[in-house]
Order: structure tokens, then C-alpha cells, then sequence
């Protein structure tokens, strides 16, 4: 199969920093053939590939410089510090935060969030208050807080999501009472792809004193984010689904809020002075950085946050449309196929089932032809349970993937049906 | 009465056919689960479930001679393949022979490389189901 960049809008031709075949040389697995065919990555929601770059960043962090960070006084030390802040200093401009001390790293968006729950709602709520969240958010977007409203006595609410895969603003609206304290919602919902109206909602959280967090691990990759325009308290995101490590998230928190909230784990790093009469915390952000954290990836992810500014988001947004309107169109044309989530406002998620071949025998069978897609309930059985559904096949695109390996997919699956 | 180890061995032999083969193991599957005999849909009870992360299994079994006889049913046709073959090697035995057999065949065979691993099919789950109603059958020498 060749790729190349066939039927794309000219406009885009003309970007001289947009370049797809130049996109997909930096990516060493997408050369790679399973089963004897060439791979066509479909599960990029799950996780991205990695270009060259990350890869390399990692390699020489290990080969080059490897010591821990911020307590040693040796060049090493010194210089993985640096690199270790320099991907602060960058998520910071990538996501638009006030100051670096907003940024907390952790190991992912799950842990951001329990990181939230544990230290900011667990502390700040008290009982009989009210957390707002919605039917289409992922497992870890809705254990963390029945965990804590259990200990607590808070009740949880949920947004009702429409027949379309779209929250249900009137129904959001009519939830907020007095006891609401706060929103935690999904920003992209990984099943059904929809981009939700966050700013809107935040705006409406606002005006009755309601803290917000919004999940970001499913956008950060594919709309442009900006958390002093979107004004949440809280935004989370994980570098897998960014090009870059696993094992590597971010907790943008507002300054203010954050001086107040205790840490959430003790050990090294996160203190200023230890006693056995009292210990004082260190300050922002590293009161929230308990231990060695994950310095390599920390630095790998610094090179995915310069592969998403290099290609711009312009070019992303433009690029993923197209890739995305182009796969409705042609995913429409087979037969037997009903796609989960039809908002207008979403990203390239496909969630669909097919009459009579069960997912997982989708899933396996285009295995077998070098495709890789996602299968199950994508942790989020309560928005599978509301559809009916115990798990779709989910296509999730990338700005690697092409109108060619589309092509491919949707001949490979009407031969599966037929 | 042919062994838990020798029915292993003439799957084993047959799978060799198949050169690694991912499709070709696949298309085989979907066939063995194809050939299995029908399942009473009154069977189909909430006792006779084994879900897995992806597939929902059902397992029934009736004794005959001291010995269980099973019969199964899936909701995939991969994983129906997959149980077919599981009913192959314990059917028409003994619980003794039953619960003392190791599954060796999945690891031996172009299987385990491409879904031997995986929690989505339950194949863990599958094995335990038969050994625990083994267990439940077996006549205790008082």
C-alpha cells in the first residue's frame, strides 16, 4: 500500500509545514507489517505511536545523562533537571497555564484525577454536597468519585447524554442546585468521539460558585486547548494519547486552588523540611511530585508536545477534519454498519457495530489483515448499558493516518460482511 | 477412550496444517465452532455463564457412564471455536482425568501467540469453569 497525499484539500498542499509523508517517517512502527500486511493503526484512542524523536529523547536521557532530578549538585543531575523542567516550562505554553508551578506531572489522566478527588474534593466537599459528572465519561472518570462520595457521604449526578451521542445541556442546566460543588467532565468522549460544549458548561458552573475539571486525555492531541480561556479549575491529560510516553499525565490546577489543597502523597521531593514534630511542604508544583518521578518520559514527552507544535494546529485541525469526514462518508456506505455517536462537533472515533459478526471477530479478523482497532465497551459500560450495548468496534484516527488505509479498512470489512 | 494429552496432541497436529497462519487459524476456528452441536437455547441460563471481557460462553454438561459430556455455546464465532476445542479435550472423561489435565495444546499451537494471552476471551475462565464442575462430579472414595 502507498501512502500519499491523495484527494486532500490544496489548500493544505500549500502549508509548506504539512507534509504527511514526512509525518509518517517519524514513525517507525507504521513501517511495520502484521501478519504479513502492512499495519493500519486504528486504535490511536487507546494510545498514539511515538515518533523517532520520543524514542530518542528516552534513549539518550538513559545513555547520556541519566540521574535523578533536583537534589543532586553533579553535572548529570543538573542537566536532567533542566530537561526534566523543560517539558514543564512547554506543557505550560501548550495548554496556556498561567505559570509552570499550574503544571503537575503525574503518571497519567487516572491518577490526575484521583489526585484531584483525593486532595481537592475530599477536602473541600463536604457531605450532602453534590459532584456533577456525565453518562459518556470513561471508567476513570467516574470510580474516583463514587469512591469518594461513598467515604463522604456526596452524591453523585450524572448529565444524560442524547440519542446523538450529545450531553444533554437543558438536563445539565436543571441538575445544579445550591449543593452542587463541582463538574468533572469529559472534554472528547473516547467512545463516541463528540467534542463537548466544555466552555459553555464552565461558564454556566461559574455562576453558581461550581469547581470544575475537565478530562482532557482524549482532545489534547486533537483540538487546541487553552485552560485560561476555558477557565476550568482543574484540566487533565495523559502524553500517551499525545505521541508521547506512557506513564506520563498532567494536573493543570489553578494556583490558587492548588496552594490550598494538601499533597496527595507523601515521601521525598514533595517536603521542604522533615521532622518528627511537623513536617512543611515543599512549594508548587513539586508539593504534588511525592518521589523519583518518571524523569525519562517526562523528557520523552517534551519532543511529542514539539512533533503536535511543529505540524501546528491549524494544519491538525484541518488535516483530521477532512481525514474524519472523509471516513463518515465512506464508513455510511457499507452495509449493516450503525456508528455509536453522530454529533456534528466530534473527532475521528468511529464506535459501530455490524449485523451479525460480533466485534471481537471483527476485531480479530482485521487483526488478521495488519488492521488494528479497539473492541469492548472502551471502559464505559454505563454509556454502552444506556445504547444497549455490551461493546462496539471503535476506529480512532490520528494526523498519521490516511485516506489510503481508510480505503483499505472499509474493503477489508465489506469483505468480512459479505 | 483416547486421553486429555492424546485428543491434545491430534489438535496440535492439525493446527501444524495451518503454517502459523493467522487468517487460516482464524477461518479454522469460526469452522470447529460452526461443527459444534447445536446448544439447547433453554440452556442459556445465568449457572451456565462464563463471561469473558468481550464474549459471553455458556457451558452445560450431563454425565453419562461416569462420564461428563458438555455442550457449549458463544456469542463470537472465534471463541466458539476456541470452547469447541476446549469440549473436544474434555468431553466423554472422567472428572479424575479432567481435573489432573494440563493444557498444553493452546501453547503448542499457532494460538497462543495470537490470542492464548488475552483476558478477552476468557480462555482462563473457560478452563476453570470445566475443572470446577469436575471437581463438583467427582465421586469421593470414602
Amino acid at each position: 500500500m502507498k501512502f500519499y497525499l491523495q484527494k486532500l484539500n490544496p489548500t493544505l498542499m500549500n502549508v509548506k509545514s504539512f507534509n504527511l509523508i514526512e509525518i509518517r517517517n517519524q514513525f517507525p512502527i507504521l513501517n511495520k507489517k502484521i501478519n504479513n500486511n502492512q499495519l493500519v493503526y486504528f486504535d490511536n484512542a487507546a494510545t498514539t505511536q511515538k515518533p523517532k524523536k520520543v524514542i530518542e529523547a528516552i534513549n539518550e536521557y538513559y545513555s547520556e545523562y541519566n540521574a535523578n532530578i533536583h537534589r543532586g549538585i553533579h553535572t548529570l543531575a543538573e542537566k536532567a533537571t533542566l530537561e526534566y523542567e523543560k517539558t514543564r516550562k512547554s506543557v505550560a505554553e501548550f495548554i496556556n497555564s498561567r505559570s509552570e508551578k499550574e503544571v503537575i506531572f503525574t503518571r497519567g489522566t487516572t491518577e490526575g484525577i484521583n489526585l484531584i478527588a483525593s486532595s481537592f474534593v475530599k477536602h473541600f466537599l463536604k457531605k450532602e454536597d453534590e459532584i456533577i459528572i456525565s453518562e459518556m465519561e470513561h471508567h476513570s472518570n467516574i470510580v474516583p468519585w463514587q469512591m469518594i462520595c461513598e467515604e463522604n457521604g456526596i452524591i453523585l449526578k450524572t448529565i444524560n447524554v442524547l440519542e446523538n451521542g450529545e450531553i444533554d445541556l437543558n438536563n445539565f442546566k436543571k441538575l445544579i442546585t445550591n449543593k452542587t460543588k463541582f463538574l468533572s467532565i469529559v472534554h472528547t468522549s473516547n467512545t463516541l468521539g463528540t467534542i463537548n460544549p466544555i466552555k459553555e458548561m464552565i461558564e454556566i458552573c461559574k455562576k453558581s460558585n461550581v469547581f470544575t475539571m475537565v478530562d482532557g486525555a482524549q482532545a489534547s492531541a486533537h483540538s487546541r486547548i487553552d485552560v485560561q480561556d476555558l477557565n476550568c479549575d482543574f484540566f487533565v491529560l495523559s502524553a500517551h494519547k499525545m505521541y508521547g510516553p506512557t506513564g506520563v499525565g498532567v494536573v493543570y490546577g489553578k494556583e490558587e486552588i492548588l496552594e490550598k489543597m494538601p499533597p496527595y502523597m507523601g515521601g521525598g521531593e514533595m517536603i521542604k523540611e522533615v521532622n518528627f514534630q511537623k513536617t512543611t511542604y515543599n512549594e508548587l508544583p513539586y508539593k504534588f511530585e511525592a518521589g523519583t518521578p518518571n524523569i525519562g518520559d517526562v523528557i520523552g514527552f517534551n519532543k511529542a508536545l514539539s512533533f503536535i507544535n511543529d505540524i501546528g494546529f491549524n494544519n491538525i485541525l484541518s488535516y483530521e477534519k477532512e481525514l474524519k469526514d472523509y471516513a463518515l462518508n465512506s464508513f455510511n456506505k457499507i452495509p449493516g454498519i450503525k456508528i455509536l455517536g453522530n454529533s456534528k462537533n466530534k473527532i475521528g472515533i468511529f464506535s459501530f457495530t455490524v449485523d451479525k459478526i460480533h466485534y471481537y471477530d471483527l476485531g480479530l479478523l482485521l487483526d488478521s489483515k495488519g488492521i488494528a482497532i479497539r473492541t469492548g465497551h472502551h471502559c464505559t459500560q454505563p454509556l454502552m448499558e444506556k445504547f444497549n450495548l455490551d461493546g462496539t468496534a471503535r476506529v480512532s484516527l490520528a494526523i498519521y493516518n490516511t485516506k489510503n488505509e481508510i480505503d483499505y479498512f472499509v474493503e477489508k470489512l465489506k469483505k468480512l460482511i459479505n | 477412550m483416547k486421553t486429555t494429552d492424546s485428543i491434545q496432541k491430534d489438535i496440535i497436529n492439525n493446527f501444524q496444517t495451518l503454517d502459523d497462519d493467522f487468517e487460516m487459524i482464524l477461518n479454522y476456528l469460526i469452522e470447529l465452532g460452526e461443527n459444534l452441536d447445536e446448544y439447547d437455547e433453554k440452556d442459556k441460563l445465568e449457572t451456565n455463564l462464563i463471561k469473558g471481557c468481550q464474549s459471553k460462553v455458556w457451558l452445560s454438561y450431563k454425565i453419562k457412564n461416569d462420564k461428563l459430556i458438555f455442550s457449549g455455546e458463544s456469542n463470537t464465532s472465534i471463541t466458539k471455536g476456541l470452547l469447541s476445542l476446549l469440549i473436544k479435550v474434555f468431553s466423554n472423561q472422567s472428572p479424575d482425568e479432567i481435573i489432573k489435565t494440563k493444557l498444553f495444546f493452546i501453547n503448542k499451537t499457532g494460538l497462543c501467540r495470537f490470542i492464548g494471552t488475552q483476558r478477552s476471551n476468557g480462555l482462563e475462565s473457560m478452563e476453570n469453569k470445566f475443572k470446577i464442575i469436575a471437581l463438583a462430579n467427582k465421586k469421593t472414595n470414602e
